[in-house]
């Protein structure tokens, strides 16, 4: 089962399509709520990711009858330094995301937490791509 | 998985429903389907929220209840009605007149849900206090708990362990009686409900125990009958049923009612299509450190129940008013006998989710079905019309893989088979009057509905 999300950049409402749509999706598999909730939140956090940082991506999640994938692709302008974003407290957030209430430096440390196997690769100037796994 | 059919209090009264969708359209959690020209409620899916009751044209769901002959059972008949109550009469009617008039319905003693309410704020303070799962939700609209239980499982270890008001006015009643020497058996506990949720509550608690309530009134009928005898009832000094009335406790039921109570840390909404959207903030993560957080059913709390008559912000406006006059729930009121074991009986278990929305417990199966629903999907014209009897197209493409439906049921479709010469007319038209009853289609200047229905 395949789920495509388009991302806008700068579109903070709409963050959160993806997390829902997968979220009804996992519950109609009836995967165990603890679970889902740790799903929501790694997606939901690669959401805002590619709103607030990003000029706007894709996420697809591949769901197996154990497992459940998540790309998130976006198109620039990429992570220098991956170590440095995954710290916890660690944020460029523009003081305009701030005040939204967006750009806590949780983000990355969250997905990791929540996931079971997570990979970025990043091309500075090009894009970022996540990638996370999780057993259901 | 639950087997078990789960009970529901709202029913369809098949003479007079005329098949329409309405209800289908309005009701937040699928449960309403319509086949053979009537309309049909899944009880596994139904949280009894009464939706389904505020928009039918022709009035044909209805709740049941118990009638007042049966009050001739007890030596002690006590009716427990909520403030709510109060609310919907003229100002001119007084509190004593309104008790006056029940009283001489055939009750021996009459008393407000919500007393001694500091119970309850004492309760949920405690439970906040050692909270594990932030924020705690309110159990009591049992239409909400409901649908957490079915929609939003992960969210069940978050609702608050505790009884209704009604289940508190029982207690304390019981409680009033025996100091006078009176028998549990001799007393017959009734209560006037609002709503359709609180009925199922009572029918079926969700802790699965017998309620302590024996009796149910349809609210509304209550109404109807006290305004007939209110100016003729003899007059009777009914304060002394009022002693453990409190502020708080009148307006417990409206917006805000509990979560005033967790000043700066709460957060309280009603109506339950905005329920909804809340609980898939918090889902994910969205919303923030709360204490607690209040959910209602209905738009204004009780104050907009299905079984109240009159307009809800009256309600509201005349019991915010009416509170005024009485004074601040305090922990030092002690109006009943024992209000420690009153207070030991109002905790409950935790609640079981539900997982009704699960397409199959087989892994597989159901992973297999959401590819089908799919492919379902690319199918249908995505009009979301319910000439199908189902709510939308995605509602009967699920409704297609469980075997409840077929395509030839979305009308749109069909014409295309009859086009492709793929179905025949008599079978078409067979198909059509499956969903929406025979004659369903003759020309008739009498039939109810299709007029303006919703202006
Ligand atoms: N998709 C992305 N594109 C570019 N930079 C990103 C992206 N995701 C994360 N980052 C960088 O990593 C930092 C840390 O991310 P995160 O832990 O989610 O915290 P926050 O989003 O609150 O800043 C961000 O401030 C940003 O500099
Ligand atoms: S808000 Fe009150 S009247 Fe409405 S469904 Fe809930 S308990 Fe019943
Ligand atoms: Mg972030």
């Amino acid at each position: 089962m395949k789920l495509v999300f388009e991302i806008a950049r700068g579109d903070f409402t709409a963050a959160g399509k993806a997390s829902s749509g997968i979220k009804k999706v996992l519950k109609q598999l009836l995967v165990d709520p603890k679970t889902i909730k740790r799903i929501v939140v790694a997606v939901y956090e690669a959401e805002v990711n590619v709103v607030a940082h990003s000029v706007g991506g894709t996420l697809t999640a591949n769901i197996s009858g154990n497992e459940i994938t998540v790309v998130v692709q976006d198109y620039g302008p990429g992570i220098s330094d991956i170590e440095q974003a995954m710290k916890v407290g660690f944020s460029t957030a523009s003081r305009k995301v701030r005040e939204m209430g967006f750009g806590a430096g949780m983000g990355l440390p969250n997905i990791k937490k929540n996931t079971d196997e997570l990979t970025i690769q990043s091309q500075p100037g090009k894009g970022t791509m996540l990638v996370f796994s999780i057993s259901i | 998985m639950q087997t078990v059919e789960k009970y529901h209090a709202i029913k369809v009264d098949i003479d007079k429903c005329m098949g329409c969708t309405h209800c289908m359209k309005a009701c937040p959690t699928e449960a309403i389907r319509v086949a053979r020209g009537v309309a049909n409620i899944n009880a596994n899916r139904c949280v009894d929220c009464g939706n389904c009751l505020r928009v039918c044209p022709v009035d044909a769901f209805y709740v049941e209840e118990d009638s007042l002959e049966q009050l001739s059972k007890y030596k002690y008949k006590v009716l427990l009605f909520p403030a709510v109550f109060i609310g919907q009469f003229p100002e001119s009617y007084s509190e004593s007149s309104i008790y006056e008039a029940v009283l001489s319905l055939g009750f021996t003693h009459v008393l407000e849900v919500e007393q001694p309410i500091h119970l309850l704020i004492e309760i949920i303070k405690e439970q906040v206090l050692q909270a594990k799962n932030k924020p705690l939700i309110s159990s009591f609209c049992p239409a909400i708990v409901r649908l957490i239980q079915s929609k939003y499982p992960s969210l069940v270890d978050n609702i608050i362990r505790m009884k209704a008001p009604h289940d508190l006015g029982a207690y304390y009643a019981i409680d009033l009686l025996s100091k006078e020497g009176i028998g549990r058996e001799e007393i017959g506990i009734f209560y006037a409900s609002p709503c359709s949720a609180k009925m199922a509550a009572v029918e079926r608690p969700l802790g699965e125990e017998v309620s302590v309530v024996d009796g149910l009134i349809n609210m509304y009928e209550l109404y109807n009958k006290v305004r007939k005898v209110i100016k003729k009832a003899k007059k009777r000094d009914s304060v002394a049923l009022r002693k453990g009335l409190r502020r708080d406790g009148i307006v417990w039921s409206l917006p805000r009612g509990e979560a005033c109570h967790f000043k700066g840390r709460s957060m309280a909404v009603d109506g339950i299509h905005n329920v909804v959207k809340i609980l898939e903030r918090m889902e994910n993560n969205e919303v923030p450190e709360l204490d607690f957080l209040e959910l209602r059913s209905c738009d204004q709390g009780c104050a907009g129940g299905i079984l109240l008559t009159g307009n809800r912000f009256l309600t509201v406006e005349r019991l915010q008013k009416r509170s005024k006059r009485y004074l601040i729930a305090e922990s030092s009121d002690d109006h009943c006998f024992n209000c420690p074991a009153i207070k030991e009986k109002l905790k409950s278990g935790p609640i079981q989710p539900g997982y009704v929305y699960a397409l199959d417990t087989n892994r597989k199966l159901a992973l297999e079905k959401l590819q089908k629903v799919d492919r379902i999907l690319c199918q249908l014209p995505g009009i979301d019309c319910g000439a199908c009897g189902a709510p939308n197209c995605h509602a009967l493409a699920e409704d297609m893989v469980q075997g409840k439906a077929k395509i030839t049921d979305c009308v749109f479709l069909q014409n295309r088979y009859l086009n492709e010469e793929k179905i025949d007319l008599a079978k078409a038209t067979r198909n059509l009057e499956n969903t929406w009853g025979t004659n369903r289609f003759d020309a008739d200047c009498n039939r109810k509905g299709g007029r303006n229905e919703g202006f």
